[in-house]
């Protein structure tokens, strides 16, 4: 088990997170570039020094700031795999995946079986022989990922393993990988700035925003419970953050749900109440609607994003309070005549809302 | 240079004394430029990647021979390494004598080219993206074997090319050879000391010689510069590689 909280101040930047992972299971950080994703990699390999917290792997220490420990990277049993690959420009593939094991002291006799084995793990045996400048993306990404698994490492770091491929070959090493890291018996943590991978990767998913965390827990409590606007921005729906109502009081909107009114509030805390709605449950209308619909927001379009692929969604952002982004498809775009600036009602049920503490 | 028909050169070429400062150029500049290599190396290594207290001083020190006059270094050298400086003293002791031999030759000659070598591989060093080391790092190299196996490669153009810098300085080297070793024949009495005591009594000969000496100087620069050729571009390669 990795068990880790990592603190590092750099500049007017702070870093500090806490988390814990088990064998076998794959732990995705995502947030958007600059969270911090890339400065925890570093720290939990020790490339970097942490200012605070601690590194611990199966009760063995790897830092401690408290008392000044610091194991180097090269004596923790932590395989690292950089955004870019870094594989030695000046060695073949086989050299690349036999490097670590020479370097470790692994007996001459044993290294070509598993270096073939390791590469023949990611599907790319046959490219021992090449200089890394004359493989792909894709094969560069193996040749990586060989390269730390051929070591056995408890914990494997990936950056970003998706980000320097081409969208085609990130369809195909996306599924191989995840069927790979599904099979690895090492704790796997996985960064990346994008939501998709977070949940097809991420048995669990740590979100990170300006260097905290904005959330942590399992891809489906994501998914069901966000708890900050940021990853409901990053699952892409309508978070509101309030209390029960209560007679008398005034608050900026309340919305109405099967259990009840919520006074939404921008403060969180005990007796906090949480609410999703779908953007494909509000509807958008120019008139005032009348009838069924409970809770009814006036504000002006901000702006209009298509969903790929092919944009048979259309993403409506307003600027009601509290704001709101509807889905609707664009024969409702053209019939309501929707661009920028335009003002509208959105109207969603008490029962589209999901309420949850 | 034309004025001596080939027949004449190569004639002269056969006179021992000539032979003898040739081979004793070739050996005592090679030799230097081992030392300064396997010595060049760490500090050069230390001067790319570690920052600590006085490193600028030991920077101006390295930096010294190059801006300082061959005979003051050799001077400099004579005081350090004579029989009543310290470490000619201590050298002395165990039954080495550098002053007016071949191994204070190579001395010489080290002490002026090493800021040329030392200056080329910090810079090759530097260039060395970081991320390789921190790929070794986490592949269970320590730095010494990072250093071998991942920084020496992939700044092998820059070493060699300092190497042949460092080379060509040594084999030039006059001023602090001829008042650290002095002008033995034989003995000292490299190539360009003989060029200058024959320019004094035979001019076609300090012509022959000179002859001798650039064609020599050009070979070994060449072949130096191409072998490595096909390395540099990998570097170069691995330099502009996206990060």
């Amino acid at each position: 088990m990795l068990d880790a909280r990592l603190a590092k101040r750099r500049d007017a930047f702070a870093l500090d997170v806490a988390f814990e992972a088990v064998g076998g299971s794959t732990t995705v950080v995502v947030g958007e570039s600059g969270a911090g994703k890339t400065s925890v990699l570093r720290l939990l390999a020790g490339l970097d020094r942490l200012d605070g917290g601690h590194v611990t792997l199966d009760a063995v220490p790897y830092a401690e700031a408290g008392r000044g420990l610091h194991v180097p990277p090269w004596q923790r049993d932590i395989g690292y795999v950089a955004q870019d690959y870094a594989l030695f420009p000046h060695l073949t593939v086989y050299e690349n995946v036999a490097f670590g094991l020479r370097a470790g002291g692994t007996a001459a006799r044993r290294i070509r079986t598993m270096v073939e084995e390791s590469l023949g793990l990611v599907g790319i045996p046959e490219l021992a022989g090449r200089m890394p400048r004359q493989l792909s993306g894709g094969q560069q990404q193996r040749a990586a990922l060989a390269r730390a698994l051929v070591l056995g490492p408890r914990v494997l770091l990936l950056d970003e393993p998706l980000s320097s491929l081409d969208i085609q070959a990130r369809r195909v090493v996306r599924v191989e990988l995840r069927g790979l890291l599904q099979r690895l018996p090492c704790v796997t943590v996985y960064v990346t700035h994008s939501p998709i991978e977070a949940l097809v990767f991420g048995d669990r998913v740590v979100v990170l925003d300006g260097g905290r965390v904005a959330q942590a827990g399992s891809r489906e409590e994501l998914l069901r419970h966000p708890r900050s606007p940021f990853v409901a921005e990053l699952i892409g729906t309508n978070l509101f953050i309030g209390r029960a109502a209560q007679a008398g009081s005034a608050p900026a909107a309340s919305i109405r749900t099967p259990e009840g009114a919520v006074a939404i509030e921008d403060t969180s805390g005990p007796g906090t109440v949480y609410l999703t709605v779908s953007p494909r449950e509000i509807m958008l209308s120019r008139t005032l609607p009348e009838g069924s619909p409970q809770n009814v927001f006036a504000g002006a379009v901000m702006e209009l994003i298509p969903e790929p692929p092919g944009g048979e969604r259309v993403r409506v952002v307003l600027d009601t309070r509290p704001a709101l982004v509807a889905e609707v498809t664009p024969e409702a775009v053209a019939a309501l005549g929707l661009r920028e600036g335009v003002r509208v009602y959105a109207a969603f049920k008490a029962t589209g809302v999901h309420r949850y503490t | 240079m034309l004025r001596i028909p080939p027949a004449d050169l190569v004639a002269r070429l056969r006179d021992p004394l000539i032979l003898q400062a040739l081979r004793l150029s070739l050996i005592s500049s090679f030799a230097a430029t081992v030392i300064v290599a396997a010595l060049g190396l760490p500090i050069a290594y230390l001067l790319a990647t570690v920052d600590f207290r006085g490193k600028r001083v030991l920077e101006a020190f390295i930096d010294l021979p190059m801006v300082l006059p061959p005979t003051v270094a050799g001077v400099a050298l004579l005081t350090a390494f004579g029989r009543t400086g310290l470490a000619g003293h201590a050298l002395s002791a165990v039954g080495i004598t550098l002053p007016f031999t071949t191994l204070g030759v190579v001395v010489a000659q080290a002490f002026v080219a090493a800021p040329f070598f030392v200056g080329a591989a910090r810079a090759g060093f530097a260039e060395v993206d970081r991320k390789y080391l921190d790929a070794a790092a986490t592949l269970r190299a320590a730095p010494g074997y990072a250093f071998l196996r991942v920084l020496v490669p992939l700044a092998a153009p820059s070493l060699f090319a300092g190497a042949a810098m460092s080379w060509a300085r040594a084999l030039g080297e006059f001023g602090a050879t001829i008042t650290f070793a002095g002008n033995m024949p034989g003995v000292t009495q490299t190539m360009p000391l003989a060029v200058y005591l024959a320019l004094q009594s035979d001019l076609d000969a300090a012509v022959a010689l000179s002859v001798l000496l650039l064609l020599v100087s050009l070979t070994v620069l060449l072949s130096i510069r191409l072998t490595p050729s096909r390395l540099a571009a990998l570097a170069a390669r691995a330099r502009r590689a996206p990060r």
